[in-house]
């Protein structure tokens, strides 16, 4: 069965200029070292490729346990000065939810 | 939980957020203060501009009608008030008010916060953090306001003000200032300034942390959404802070509201950089106690940065945007036909240009048959433009507009708009060349 991030995690996005953060945050920590393995900064950009051009920084949070995504957009994609619908880019962590996983992932066994 | 504990809520997280929620705060939540963040990135060059032109106030302009809302339940519950909504003239909206109270009858003193405004003193030549180019080669600039701290604010809330007003402080610095007063920290100590700024940052963008943005149908169900409450926070001396919400209104606060409220906005987890202090997240642990109560702590911070922000505004040049949409069978093809002869008619007249297809269910929405289909049983295209002069930019809503008659068949419910557009960069000021102030308009006997 095929599982998407949306299937194991929820996000938030936030803006500043011209760039996008994007939290994931998995509803069962049991999700979190798969999500590590999968949401590279290669695999982010390439999924939201239309929008964030620049570079992906992937931040880990072990203690919450989260992932923080920073993808920076075109230049002149700022908030002010974007002439996308959505300006701020706020839609962009529900499309990344879309993100298929591994075909099989399973979480990992609880932690002790 | 001790009577030293300091409870302080958000009853604004926008300029435009709902003014409602935060008076059923202060009646029902306990306050020591309430704070109003209602200071975005543009906002405060929109202020700017308008100020300028004199179209209208540099504060924010919802300001008087909060207050107007609020002036007596603050003095009912002994709630002090704080909010950035002074914008681009934090000394007028103190006096507006001053003048406010005295017709409500309601004894308050009013501290204006003032010396954000940098626009006369920064490095014009100094690159754009968003594209490294010069901030003077993007055109005339308008504002450039820099953010300044808990430190700028203290006078205002050390002196007894019952509301104090600035312009651009960073929005957790609202909620630190009151905080470091009332308990008494010292603004060396960095793990308290940490704990402090970490509290604001959850309650910055108010309902942001009690369910709003946050629903998603069968996933993420947030109760009574259409009458969500604010946040309030309850403050130890260590920092430890207690996040809650209004009793009695919609919304939830928990773990997962919470950590989502926790990483917003943040580009560097080990480092969230404020004027007072570098906030380092990642010891945080976020411990859900039930009944809409979580409790945040390990806050770890280093010492704030040398180096204050500054959200510079310039004129950027006109948005022309039109929309037009199509229904039926062939529906996207239409609209995307029309957006390619928008586009070839418009050639090089504006200097960048954006065609996107949008819609569900505007138009004869009862039609199921095409949607049956997988075909969308509508659609509707948007055409904006960005230009340096007016006209280019008004060409696109005229070639959207045209397409009634001249473009595909059946296409309806055009809209078009032109305005000017100013753009937000930011840069760095040294510390030293910001010199804030206040001003204090006292509270009058008898009012």
């Amino acid at each position: 069965m095929s599982v998407r991030l949306y299937d194991v995690a929820h996000a938030r996005t936030g803006d500043k200029g011209n760039l996008n953060t994007i939290a994931l945050i998995p509803y069962d920590p049991a999700w979190y070292p798969v999500l590590c393995e999968t949401v590279t900064p290669e695999r982010v950009g390439e999924y939201l490729r239309e929008r964030v051009t620049g570079p992906v920084t992937v931040h880990r949070l072990d203690r919450l346990p989260a992932l923080l995504l920073v993808c920076a957009r075109a230049c002149e994609d700022t908030v002010t000065t974007s002439l996308y619908l959505d300006t701020h880019g706020k839609s962009l962590g529900s499309v990344l939810l879309g993100l298929p996983l591994e075909p099989g992932a399973a979480p990992w066994p609880e932690r002790g | 939980m001790t009577d030293d504990d300091v409870v302080i809520g958000c009853g604004a997280g926008f300029a435009a957020d709902r003014p409602r929620p935060a008076v059923d705060l202060v009646e029902r939540g306990g306050l020591d203060y309430l704070v109003l963040e209602c200071l975005g990135e543009r906002t405060v060059s929109l202020a700017a501009l308008r100020r300028v032109s004199g179209s209208g106030p540099g504060y924010d302009p919802m300001l008087r009608r909060r207050l107007e809302l609020l002036l007596e339940p603050l003095r009912r519950q002994g709630t002090r008030l704080i909010t950035n909504a002074g914008a681009a003239d934090p000394v007028g909206a103190a006096r507006m008010a001053h003048a406010l109270a005295r017709e409500l009858g309601v004894a308050a003193t009013v501290a204006a916060v003032h010396g954000d405004d940098v626009l006369d003193r920064i490095d014009t030549t100094a690159p754009a953090w968003e594209d490294g180019l010069p901030l003077d080669a993007h055109g005339e600039l308008v504002s450039a306001n820099a953010y300044v701290g808990a430190d700028a604010l203290m006078p205002a809330v050390r002196g007894g003000a019952d509301i104090v007003i600035a312009g651009r402080a960073a929005d957790p610095s609202l909620f630190l200032a009151p905080l470091a007063h009332s308990l008494g920290w010292d603004p060396g100590d960095t793990g308290a300034m940490a704990a402090g700024t970490l509290a604001g940052h959850l309650l910055e963008c108010a309902g942001q942390v009690t369910g709003g943005f946050f629903a998603d149908p069968g996933r993420k169900d947030v109760p009574d959404l259409a009458r969500l409450g604010y946040p309030l926070a309850r403050v130890a001396p260590d920092g430890t802070a207690v996040i809650a919400k209004t009793p009695g209104t919609g919304g939830r606060v928990d773990r997962m509201t919470v950590i989502e409220q926790l990483l917003y906005e943040v580009t560097d987890p080990g480092a969230y950089l404020t004027p007072d202090v570098a906030l380092d997240m990642t010891g945080v642990s976020v411990e859900d106690l039930g009944g809409d109560r979580v409790r945040v702590s390990g806050a770890r911070g280093a010492p704030r940065p040398e180096e204050l922000k500054v959200s510079v505004g310039h004129r950027a040049g006109f948005r022309g945007e039109g929309e037009i949409s199509y229904a039926g069978p062939g529906a996207v093809a239409r609209a995307r036909l029309a957006g390619e002869v928008v586009r070839e008619r418009l050639g090089d007249a504006v200097g960048r240009l954006r065609v996107e297809v949008i819609g569900v269910d505007a138009l004869a929405a009862n039609a199921a048959s095409d949607r049956d289909r997988g075909e969308p049983h509508e659609c509707r295209l948007r055409v904006a433009g960005l230009a340096a002069e007016r006209s280019a930019a008004e060409a696109v809503a005229e070639e959207v507009a045209a397409l009634y008659t001249s473009g595909p068949s059946g296409g309806g419910g055009v809209r078009v708009d032109t305005r000017e557009v100013i753009g937000v960069l930011s840069t760095t000021i040294a510390r030293g060349d910001v010199e804030t102030g206040t001003v204090v308009f006292p509270a009058e006997e008898g009012a």
